[in-house]
């Protein structure tokens, strides 16, 4: 097994620990009823926002794991000993990168059908709306990262990690959340444009936090 | 050949100069014990050794690998302790085997079925010192590796050191205890 690989496999096991990563599924699908409690059992207008209000979920649900991701591994000393052994920060990061989305992608497109089905989606939305979480998860993981990565050495991250991401998510929640072709075109590419960057931000804040 | 050396390093931390200057030089079998009071930048030194930490000047040269015993034990504290170590043994390149004796080397043999998170600091210590051993590395950089251990596992730390440096490795130690081993003084 490749050193990457065995990182991925460390972070998969440890996100699943205490079934940490059902957390942001459970939170998700918890959102997701609350929208028909709030707007009321009107089946079209229901239809018409859940596209909408389950991507402002996923968004939400995307914060969740983001301070548990990089803090721990600060904090006990794994991040110096995998340094010491020359491993780079930026693959330690792509690393991190590939097991946060695995235990949080797949996981928010399966809770997506039941959710569908609370606020009365038809086929065809609930299959756009697949498509575009497989294309936009990437990206929040992505984003994830990189402020899980800047936040690591501060106190108390709670809230300031919101605030971080939340507005860098915008492009990914209107894309996602549009109707349209294009929109899934522009969608990809903004996710493709933070999966590509996110190693190398959140390599550099390690780098960083080491001084 | 492993070898380590300082060349005029100086170390600036948090807008404080902690030293100047600095020359060492690590031929294979050689060992050396860094004293100094707390605060004098005896980790810091460590780090540079370690390349962790950049030197404000000078330059650092290293022949071989290098295994760090640092304050921070990077164990993951829901694995049983073999399989924390086994993790970095692994990395390294070491099979079950090497974790085996590293385990034993250490004294830690009964302890390997137990949960990390149910350790005592003394019992973290030595772990820490088993991963350097199980590393294979050859060049040792150990951060205060005698606090917390008792009499026992000193003289495994003494033996394991003197086993290292007659292989032909290198060994930079910062202690305020002495490590039962004759080594080289260098005070900061």
């Amino acid at each position: 097994m490749s050193p990457f690989a065995r990182l991925v496999r460390r972070d998969l096991t440890r996100a699943f620990a205490h079934g940490g990563a059902w957390l942001p599924l459970v939170f998700y699908l918890l959102v997701a009823t609350l929208f028909p409690f709030a707007i009321g059992p009107d089946a079209a207008l229901l239809a018409k926002v859940g596209s909408g209000a389950l991507w402002t979920a996923a968004l939400l649900a995307a914060l969740l794991p983001v301070e548990r991701l990089v803090r721990p591994d600060l904090a006990s000393g794994v991040l110096d000993q995998l340094a010491v052994r020359g491993h780079s920060d930026e693959g330690i990061a792509a690393a991190k990168l590939t097991a946060h989305w695995l235990s949080f992608g797949p996981l928010l497109m399966v809770a997506t059908v039941p959710a569908a089905a609370l606020l009365n989606l038809d086929g065809a939305t609930l299959e756009r709306l697949e498509i575009g979480l497989l294309l936009g998860t990437p990206g929040l993981a992505a984003l994830g990262l990189a402020v899980a990565a800047l936040t690591a050495g501060l106190r108390s991250t709670g809230a300031l990690i919101g605030l971080v991401m939340l507005p860098l998510a915008v492009p990914l929640l209107i894309f996602g959340a549009a109707p349209g072709a294009g929109a899934l075109k522009l969608l990809a590419a903004t996710s493709l444009l933070f999966v590509a960057g996110a190693p190398f931000v959140a390599g550099a804040a390690l780098r960083a936090g080491r001084t | 050949m492993t070898r380590l050396a300082f060349e005029n390093i100086a170390c600036f931390r948090g807008g404080r100069l902690l030293f100047e200057g600095l020359n060492l030089a690590l031929a294979p079998g050689e060992g050396m014990l860094v004293t100094g009071a707390n605060g004098v930048g005896k980790s810091s030194l460590l780090r540079i050794a370690a390349g962790l930490l950049a030197p404000a000047a000078g330059r650092v040269m290293r022949d071989g690998d290098v295994a760090l015993a640092a304050e921070a034990p990077a164990l993951d504290e829901d694995q049983t302790l073999f399989a924390a170590l086994a993790f970095w043994a692994r990395l390294d390149g070491g099979d079950d085997q090497a974790v085996a004796m590293a385990l034993a080397a250490m004294g830690l043999a009964q302890l390997a079925p137990v949960p990390v998170r149910l350790l005592s600091t003394g019992q973290r210590r030595r772990v820490t010192l088993a991963r350097v051993i199980a590393s294979k590395a050859g060049i040792w950089l150990l951060d205060e590796p005698a606090s917390g251990l008792d009499m026992a596992s000193l003289n495994e730390l003494a033996a394991a050191m003197a086993g290292h440096l007659a292989a032909g490795g290198v060994v930079l130690a910062a202690s305020h205890q002495p490590l039962g081993l004759a080594m080289r003084e260098i005070g900061l």
